[in-house]
């Protein structure tokens, strides 16, 4: 069997969730988003900087034994707005949607604003109401603080 | 029309539910004075003043009080709970649990946010860091209804437009009541583009201009604010904008007849003390209006019995 380009940097997986179409050179933020850049079991295959008919270049994250839920992949669309998520089983792909930002954003980032209630000890988690999706508006719930670019920079 | 259960900031409130308030401290008002009002008897009111404050908090003490209710004070923060490093989410849990309503001053912004998310009772905020300020823009608001009129209305914010948070809310406020609004400020203190934009999407006509003089002529109200020596680095600087700024009896000469001269205090030297004795100034009535604004709130937030 001769192997193709693509084949060699990365197999398919049997079962879990294949997120695709992630904006290039944010694979890893979207780990973090995800909550999965601790110490973990799981197999994750990131590729970063792949060729896209689409968009140019791209970023793919695969998660196996795992399907990650619209709550926690939506999220992705903060820093991945064209993100596409792939559920497989037995190879195949079961389902497919594409992400969309949540209305209100908790625990994910953290305010800019130093003097905010927020970036203290207290036992809350930050929030942010997403004012606009595209482009990214998001405002904190506690302190009115707006962010607008950069949003990378702000993930907890 | 009222069904709020804290005053967290002025950016929740229609124009019906301020009117709501309005009318109601128009009702209350006589008992601000004095009267028998025993509406909130066995009551109690929490103060949480995490920052200094006279005004705001004495005047929430007469509200509470000239309606048969008690306060409770927090006390200075070093001999309390908080020194000890217990969070504020704690510590609004255990006082929710005393009193009927709390109102808090803290110096973080978004502290009454996060004390609506614990508190079992009514919150009332007093100013959280550089945020929010609600009920000075009421009482505000309920001074220009009585002193000058809400309709119609054209308001010229002097001074410290960049900083000034009780500007912010009382612009946006007056926007829900199409007021034409002129901003004068020296050009370091200019009021943030975010807001101008915000207010002339709610199509309110919003001027600018350096010059008092050049407005003086036509308006209903001129709301003055401290210009705060720190925001300049150099002394001679602030000098000479500060002294540019001072409203005098001279420059009263060519105003309407009808003109008020609103300040949220405390005032420094932008407002000479002759002023103090013409018909134009409201500033010491607009902070006693505080009392029947806030004697509104509680009444609307607490409940309690009808009204004598």
């Amino acid at each position: 069997m001769i192997l193709t380009e693509m084949m060699m940097k990365v197999t398919p997986i049997k079962n879990g969730t294949v997120i695709d179409h992630i904006s290039a050179g944010q694979a890893l933020n979207v780990l973090k988003i995800l909550g999965i850049y601790h110490t973990t079991d799981a197999t994750i295959s990131v590729l970063m900087n792949v060729t896209s008919r689409n968009l140019g270049k791209k970023d793919i994250v695969k998660v196996e034994m795992r399907e990650l839920e619209v709550g926690e992949v939506n999220k992705i669309a903060l820093i991945a707005p064209g993100a596409t998520i792939n559920i497989i089983r037995d190879y195949e792909v079961a389902e497919k949607y594409a992400v969309d930002m949540p209305d209100l954003i908790v625990g994910v980032m953290r305010c800019p604003n130093h003097n905010c209630i927020s970036n203290t000890d207290e036992p809350i988690k930050s929030q942010f109401l997403v004012k606009n999706k595209n482009p990214v508006v998001l405002r904190c719930l506690y302190c009115e603080q707006t962010i607008t670019e950069n949003i990378a920079d702000y993930l907890i | 029309m009222f069904e709020k259960r804290h005053v967290l900031s002025m950016r929740e409130f229609s124009r019906e539910e301020i009117d709501a308030v309005l009318a109601m401290a128009d009702t209350l008002e006589p008992y601000a004075y004095g009267g028998n009002c025993n509406s909130l008897t066995g009551k109690i009111l929490a103060l949480l003043f995490f920052e200094p404050s006279t005004r705001t908090r004495m005047s929430f003490e007469t509200a509470m009080m000239r309606m048969g209710g008690k306060t409770l004070n927090l006390g200075p923060a070093e001999g309390s709970a908080i020194a000890k490093g217990e969070s504020l989410a704690d510590t609004i849990r255990v006082i929710g649990c005393y009193a009927d309503a709390l109102v808090i001053r803290h110096p973080k912004e978004g502290s009454a946010q996060l004390a609506s998310e614990f508190s079992p009772v009514p919150v009332l905020n007093a100013g959280d860091g550089a945020g929010h300020h609600p009920t000075q823009t009421l009482l505000d608001l309920y001074t220009i209804r009585k002193e000058s009129h809400l309709d119609e209305l054209s308001i010229t914010l002097l001074g410290d437009l960049k900083y000034g948070r009780t500007v912010h809310s009382l612009a946006y406020a007056l926007a829900l009541y199409g007021a034409e609004i002129t901003l004068v400020s020296p050009p370091s203190l200019r009021m943030p583009d975010q807001i101008k934009a915000d207010l002339e999407a709610k199509g309110t006509t919003v001027r600018e201009t350096g010059d008092l003089n050049e407005v003086i002529e036509e308006i209903d109200v001129l709301y003055v604010t401290r210009i705060q020596r720190e925001r300049f680095p150099d002394p001679r600087e602030y000098q000479k904008v500060a002294r540019s700024y001072k409203i005098t009896t001279d420059l009263l000469k060519k105003v309407k007849d009808d003109l008020i001269i609103m300040h949220p205090l405390p005032r420094v030297d932008e407002i000479d003390p002759e002023v103090d004795g013409t018909k134009h100034a409201v500033y010491f009535r607009q902070s006693f209006y505080g009392v029947p604004v806030r004697m509104a709130l509680l009444k609307m937030l607490i409940g309690g019995d009808d009204i004598d």
